[in-house]
């Protein structure tokens, strides 16, 4: 996009005003310095993050072997395995997913396909974009006063798990409903007229498109829920466990908070076992991501419109 | 013998437009009947009253009645999804659901519980056939339908509809992203279509409709200007707006 | 986008099932609604009583020691205040910064690294971050500053600002990619260099969404708990004068989560921190509408230019 004639880089022509030829040479110096800034600031912003990540595979490593990885503590957790951990947050990730999954899609369905655009729904996502914002200790707070202590479960992992879906549930919802929305309109239409009802289109035709994007924002919402502490610490994360749980009424170990304790409360507690125990935590969220993105880009290079 | 009586259809959107205006006409039985004009007439609305998908639409008001055989369609009472069986339609840009092609045509069938395999093949072919699709597609049937070319895609829509075995089919614009060997293959399975079913036509141009009507009505800005055998409307039209309008002085 | 009739109009149902199905999910949707006013049920009815047993002067006085009935919030808020304000020095610069070098700036193999190396901080627990602040961070500021400790909350300042990054960079950066090619072609055909039409052109017409994504951020730093507890030192000091940031602190959740767990049901001091987790509440709720306000009267904004 050129002009004709003179260009701003080109040499100064005798006769030429010289303020353009400084303006110019320090818009683009102003420009170029600003450029760098902001490359130095997203490096800034990225490299913290390989360090960690790098940092902690580097540490954890040495620890990682299949008896930690499938055996249960000893010596007060300085030794042995952390399998309860795994497990345990494995039952919560489960338990957040039952709950969820089901109330979160089908909310979804509403906003998306039954509810008409007025007050009411304006309040519900007010409430959805509320629900997500609320800090995760005042959830740990709720899930103590509501499940724990008035609906009497006590510290287990259902009441964990209920605890968590709650904080879940935005995300699910949020991510469900864009997905849904995403299905063209052309669709309903058609299938409205071969003679389907609302449900029928949905089941048939709008929900099962709707399923790659449903699953991504699950496993997003799972991935935040098995890595979040502070909704557990009084609903149903213990520490000190003497086998693995045995029912949902069971107080569990968890992998963040094991590595909470582990990090502040146990003295004489080995480095390694430390970093060993960030490094599995780290992988299970990071693979359930990595899942996630896989779900993703296939879905939407077999995408049918 | 009149398929569908359109008895003084006033109609409504939420926004106050008043898309159709005291139409009265008749549809006649085992004929193409065009609806045509230029854009904002009505035309469309229209044959979305026909199987209710007006209600999927902001509408506020629809008053007046249409029947069919006889019947009142726009009845609360009515069985709106026995209805939109009965009266298949192709909209302006083929719309393919994202399965096979075997799926597409299979889809409306399976909506009513039919799960006899045999029944289902049997549909399937009969309606390729009926759209002068069989022969392009019989050995990849089970390939997505997207992947058929645009002309082909819009055959499928209205093997998909005829698969129901309706009494009417609707067509709005059907051909107005097609090629003309597309649009000219469209035209001739209508043709041979109209032997058993009531074919109501919105022609995407004066020429189509030009040829394709047995009868044919004029819109304008919602109102029915003027309707009656195709050749009379094109070639002495008793309006002098329907004379304007074929003549190209304005649209 | 509905597949289905508006108000009013008869829905065709093909049997019982679709419509139990039916109602289930109409009441699903609502279901949002009801955990928010459970949630603040819950905190009221448990946090109410603090006003009750504790009288205000000695509520919002300046010393927290609960063991001798003590149960001042003012330290408690004036840390997480002074944690999150220090957060948010670094996360907004280098989050709007980042945002607008991944949108504006950045070739496109360099955005298919940086967007997931966001979402891959974004997706880090905070428990790990506070972990490494605890064994990393504090020494290294301790040893950079010459401190006492290094349990301080600056390390909890700048992990949040870690936490609140992905927040900030993920909202910003759609809202800087909203904004139409017209927008910025038109300015750099009147003789803008890009740097100027980021900055005079772009940033502004994503303004609210930028600002949207400040707030949340805000939102995110403020309701962040096992980090700052893990770094920050958890002294309950009035943190109110400049060298506070290189001290020691302690915020709101903080407290809540170190103390909940060795407090008796229904005492005085149960009751201040659910009065607390109700205080949290409503800050991330004035936050949240806040920031809906600003999107919404954004969109009002445009749709009347535009009509």
């Amino acid at each position: 996009m050129r002009a004709p004639g003179r260009g701003r880089g080109d040499p100064p022509v005798a006769g030429q005003p010289a303020r353009y030829r400084a303006g110019a040479g320090r818009r683009f110096r102003v420009q170029r310095l600003g450029f760098a800034l902001l490359t130095l600031m997203a490096v800034g912003t990225v490299v913290p993050i390989v360090l960690v990540v790098a940092h902690v595979l580097i540490q954890g490593a040495p620890a990682i072997s299949w008896e930690f990885l499938s055996g249960l503590p000893r010596d007060g957790m300085r030794q042995g395995g952390i399998l309860p951990a795994i497990v345990g947050t494995f039952y919560l990730t489960l338990g957040t997913a039952v709950f969820s999954v089901p109330l979160g899609v089908a909310a979804a369905i509403y906003l998306s396909e039954y509810a008409h655009e007025n007050a009411w729904t304006r309040l519900i996502r007010v409430a959805i974009i509320n629900l997500a914002g609320i800090p995760s200790v005042v959830y740990g707070l709720f899930g103590l006063g509501l499940f724990v202590l008035f609906l009497r479960f006590g510290t287990s992992i259902l009441a964990a798990s209920l605890t968590l879906s709650i904080m879940t549930l935005p995300v699910i919802i949020s991510a469900s409903e864009e997905a849904l929305r995403a299905v063209p309109q052309a669709f309903r239409t058609v299938s409205v007229s071969l003679g389907g009802t609302r449900w029928q289109t949905i089941r048939r035709v709008v929900l099962p498109q709707a399923v790659p994007g449903i699953l991504t924002g699950v496993i997003l919402g799972l991935e935040r829920a098995a890595g979040e502490t502070a909704p557990i610490l009084f609903t149903g994360a213990a520490f000190f466990l003497p086998r693995l749980p045995h029912s949902p009424l069971d107080a569990t170990m968890a992998l963040p908070y094991h590595l909470f304790v582990i990090s502040t409360q146990v003295p004489e507690m080995p480095l390694r076992i430390q970093y060993g125990t960030a490094l599995v935590l780290i992988a299970f969220v990071l693979g359930m991501n990595l899942i996630a993105t896989i779900i993703r880009s296939r879905a939407r290079a077999r995408r049918q419109w | 013998m009149d398929k569908i009586v359109v008895e003084n259809l006033t109609l409504q959107y939420e926004d106050g437009t008043e898309s159709l205006r005291g139409v009265t006409m008749a549809i006649p039985a085992q004929a193409i009947t065009v609806l045509f004009g230029p854009a904002g007439g009505g035309k469309s609305s229209l044959l979305r009253c026909f199987n209710r998908l007006n209600d999927l639409a902001d509408v506020k008001a629809v008053s007046g009645r249409i029947l069919l055989d006889g019947v009142n369609v726009l009845d609360p009472a009515v069985d709106v999804v026995a209805l939109r069986r009965k009266i298949g339609m192709v909209f302006a840009r083929p719309v393919v659901l994202p399965f096979s092609i075997r799926g597409n045509l299979t889809y409306g069938l399976e909506l009513m519980g039919e799960r006899d395999a045999r029944r289902l093949t049997e549909a399937v072919e009969h309606s390729l056939r009926l759209a002068a699709l069989w022969d392009e597609v019989h050995d990849r049937l089970d390939d997505p339908a997207v992947a058929l070319s645009g002309g082909q895609q819009q055959r499928l829509c209205l093997a998909r509809s005829l698969a129901l075995q309706p009494e009417v089919i609707l067509l709005d614009e059907p051909t107005s992203g097609l090629d003309p060997i597309s649009t000219s293959k469209v035209e001739a399975a209508l043709q041979e279509l109209k032997k058993d079913y009531t074919i109501v036509l919105v022609p995407h141009s004066i020429q189509q409709a030009g040829r394709t009507a047995d009868f044919a009505a004029f819109f304008l800005q919602g109102e029915l200007v003027e309707s009656g055998p195709g050749k009379d409307l094109f070639t002495h039209p008793r309006n002098k707006r329907t004379e304007d309008y074929v003549t190209g002085r304005f649209g | 986008m509905r597949a289905h009739p508006r108000a009013g109009a008869a829905e065709p149902l093909r049997n019982w099932q679709e419509a139990v199905l039916s109602r289930v999910i109409r009441l699903s949707g609502y279901s949002a609604i009801v955990f928010v006013g459970l949630i603040f049920l819950f905190l009221v009815r448990e946090g109410l009583p603090a006003l009750v047993e504790v009288p205000l002067a000695d509520l919002f006085s300046a010393r927290w020691y609960p063991i001798e009935g003590y149960f001042g919030v003012l330290p408690l808020i004036t840390g997480s205040l002074i944690v999150t304000v220090g957060a948010m020095a670094v996360a907004i610069p280098f989050g709007i910064g980042t945002a607008m070098f991944i949108s504006e700036i950045a070739p496109r193999w360099a955005r298919e690294v940086l967007k997931p190396m966001v979402e891959l901080l974004g997706g880090l627990p905070s428990v790990v971050l506070g972990f490494l602040g605890m064994l990393v961070l504090s020494p290294f500021l301790r040893q950079a500053l010459d401190l006492p400790t290094g349990l301080t909350a600056l390390a909890g300042s700048l992990l949040l600002a870690g936490i609140a990054l992905p927040t900030i960079v993920s909202i910003a950066e759609d809202a800087l990619d909203a904004v139409p090619k017209s927008y910025r072609e038109g300015a750099l055909a009147l003789g803008a260099t890009r740097w100027q039409t980021m900055w005079g052109v772009t940033l502004p017409a994503a303004r609210s969404g930028v600002l949207t994504a400040v707030m949340l951020g805000i939102g995110r730093a403020i309701g962040e708990t096992m980090a700052v507890m893990m770094v920050t030192g958890n002294a309950p000091v009035l943190a109110v004068r400049l060298a506070s940031i290189v001290a020691p602190a302690r915020t709101m959740t903080a407290t809540i989560a170190a103390e909940m767990g060795e407090v008796a049901s229904g005492s005085t001091h149960y009751h201040v921190l659910f009065f607390i987790g109700m205080v949290l509440f409503l800050i991330s709720l004035a936050v949240n509408v806040a920031a809906s306000a600003v999107v919404f009267r954004q969109r009002t904004r445009a749709e009347r230019v535009l009509s």
